[in-house]
């Protein structure tokens, strides 16, 4: 990674990166404005632009991004503890972890995308049954990790902290939650967008806020601009959610010798 | 009896085989270790030397015998006995001081006053400079300097080692051992030291016991080693009563030795039969 030979890195890189993204825009344009793809169907990248800055200066985004983003937090929230919870306690009594194994792994190989039509049922059009949807998805990404994180701690650390003279609850505390933590943290960056696909994917099948609400309406009278404009929003708030993702990492994984996903090129 | 700091009475361990049946790791183990004594064990690789050591510990349970410590029974963990592991056995997530003091925390000490004896710690093993730092900054040689403060930090009055210096570079390895019989002969505690390497066990101790070969291995010679103390580990080993030890320990291990190398080598043979 320290080649720097041949891969740019700081500066350099992120010009590099913008050229990129400039590049595509330029494609985009000039593909849809000589019409050899029809506008009509795949937007156009100055309308969509002036749209998303229409949105910005009149504040109309801010009510529906924040209800976009209150559902992501929320189901990062309690999928994260509810994953944490019952994957410590599955993982420290072997009986409720054999019992409870085929319904686990029932639950995770169902598409629970299909819950969203159930949970709109149960708790209506509003945050709720975002936030549920969102749930499912982060719960077995953090439960599985924290699960392996508890089953992987080292019997020579286990044994070493007993030595010392640790009971049970500070075996928990010491030893198995930090171990466990360190594994949440490297499912960090899919939990967080797996929060925010649920929160998204729920407005998009009913809802009356939400940019996913916004992106389903302008669908409705064919105005794909909107739709791409709502889409780059999404896209740049999971880009800031994964950087603030990255930022905590770093900062309670100090003690992991550079591992993890925090390095990307 | 009741001198004794450690003592095995006729213990034996036998494991269930994975494939079915069961393997006697140790057997018939009679040892004491006297309050104050150095006692190292010597025996060929995979002849049950830690399984001897986890029963010390109380991490394994006796299938027959009894461990007794300063003639109690031992039920449950040996709460005297400090443990010094083979393997990496520090807290990944906690700073080299935390990890000292991790102990004393566990042991209802307020967390001032644990972190002012861990410093202090951790300046007798010479590593007052690293203290925050983590266990994957450390060196191995550090790391285990670490874990010493780590166990002596709670004051216990045995001494358990696990080939503790066994990964180290021999330099390295020599400074440890010089190190450790410095803080031993400071207060001496009862200290039971498992390795492989005779030299080691020479140069460190009072007495040496020899384990045969596993299965069902057990002490097949013991010799007091009268060498004066104190003791530099790299010096000792070329002083004539050093080399007329080695020369009969050696004499007793060696069959020992070549028994326990075509036992791995058969195991290797028939694993490797088993897979093609």
């Amino acid at each position: 990674m320290n080649d720097s030979h041949t891969v740019p890195s700081g500066l350099r890189l992120r010009v590099y990166q913008l050229l990129v993204l400039l590049a595509l825009f330029g494609l985009w344009w000039g593909l849809t404005a000589s019409a050899i793809l029809p506008p009509f169907f795949f937007g156009e990248p100055l309308r969509v632009l002036v749209r998303i800055g229409e949105w910005f200066a009149s504040g109309d985004i801010y009510p529906h991004l924040g209800v976009t983003l209150i559902e992501t937090v929320l189901a990062f929230a309690f999928g994260t503890g509810l994953g944490l919870a019952v994957g410590l306690w599955l993982a420290l009594s072997p009986t409720a972890a054999v019992l409870a194994d085929p319904y686990i792994k029932a639950a995770n190989a169902m598409p629970r995308v299909i819950l969203a039509p159930i949970f709109a049922v149960w708790f209506g059009l509003g945050i709720g049954s975002k936030v549920a949807l969102g749930i499912t998805l982060v719960f077995f990404i953090v439960f599985f990790n924290v699960y392996q994180g508890i089953r992987e701690v080292s019997p020579v650390v286990l044994a070493n902290a007993r030595m010392l003279g640790a009971g049970r609850r500070q075996l928990l505390r010491h030893v198995y939650l930090p171990s466990a933590m360190s594994w949440v943290f490297s499912s960090l960056h899919t939990s967080v967008g797996m929060a925010f696909v649920g929160a998204v994917v729920g407005e998009y099948l009913g809802s009356a806020k939400g940019v996913g609400y916004l992106i389903l309406q302008a669908e409705g009278s064919f105005d794909i601009n909107t739709v791409f404009a709502g889409i780059l929003v999404l896209t740049a708030c999971a880009l800031l959610l994964d950087g603030l993702v990255s930022q905590v990492e770093r900062r309670l994984l100090a003690w992991q010798p550079g591992q993890g996903n925090t390095e990307k090129i | 009896m009741s001198d004794c700091a450690l003592s095995f009475a006729a213990v034996s361990a036998a494991f269930a085989a994975p494939g079915g049946g069961r393997y006697t790791a140790v057997a018939g183990v009679d040892l004491d270790v006297a309050q104050g004594e150095f006692v190292c064990v010597v025996g060929p690789t995979g002849c049950g030397k830690s399984t001897l050591l986890n029963m010390a510990a109380g991490l394994l349970q006796p299938s027959a015998g009894q461990v007794r410590v300063f003639g109690q029974p031992l039920d449950g963990l040996n709460r005297h006995a400090g443990y010094m592991f083979q393997a990496d056995s520090l807290m990944p997530w906690k700073s080299a001081i935390d990890n000292v003091m991790a102990g004393l925390i566990f042991r209802g000490t307020s967390p001032v006053e644990a972190r002012e004896q861990a410093r202090y710690w951790l300046q007798r093993v010479g590593l007052a400079q690293h203290a925050d730092r983590y266990p994957h900054q450390l060196s191995g040689g550090m790391k285990k300097r670490v874990a010493l403060a780590q166990m002596l930090i709670l004051d216990p009055r045995i001494i358990l080692m696990d080939e503790p210096f066994s990964a180290l570079d021999i330099q390295t390895r020599q400074l440890m051992e010089n190190e450790l019989l410095d803080l031993w002969s400071a207060d001496r505690k009862s200290v039971l030291f498992i390795t492989h390497d005779l030299e080691e066990a020479i140069a460190l101790s009072d007495r040496v016991v020899v384990l045969s070969a596993g299965p069902a291995s057990h002490p097949i010679g013991e010799f007091a080693i009268g060498l004066p103390r104190p003791r530099d580990v790299a010096e000792i080993r070329l002083t004539p009563h050093f080399v007329e030890l080695h020369g009969r320990i050696w004499g007793a291990m060696k069959e020992e030795v070549l028994k326990g190398y075509a036992q791995s080598q058969g195991m290797a043979r028939a694993s490797g039969g088993r897979h093609e």
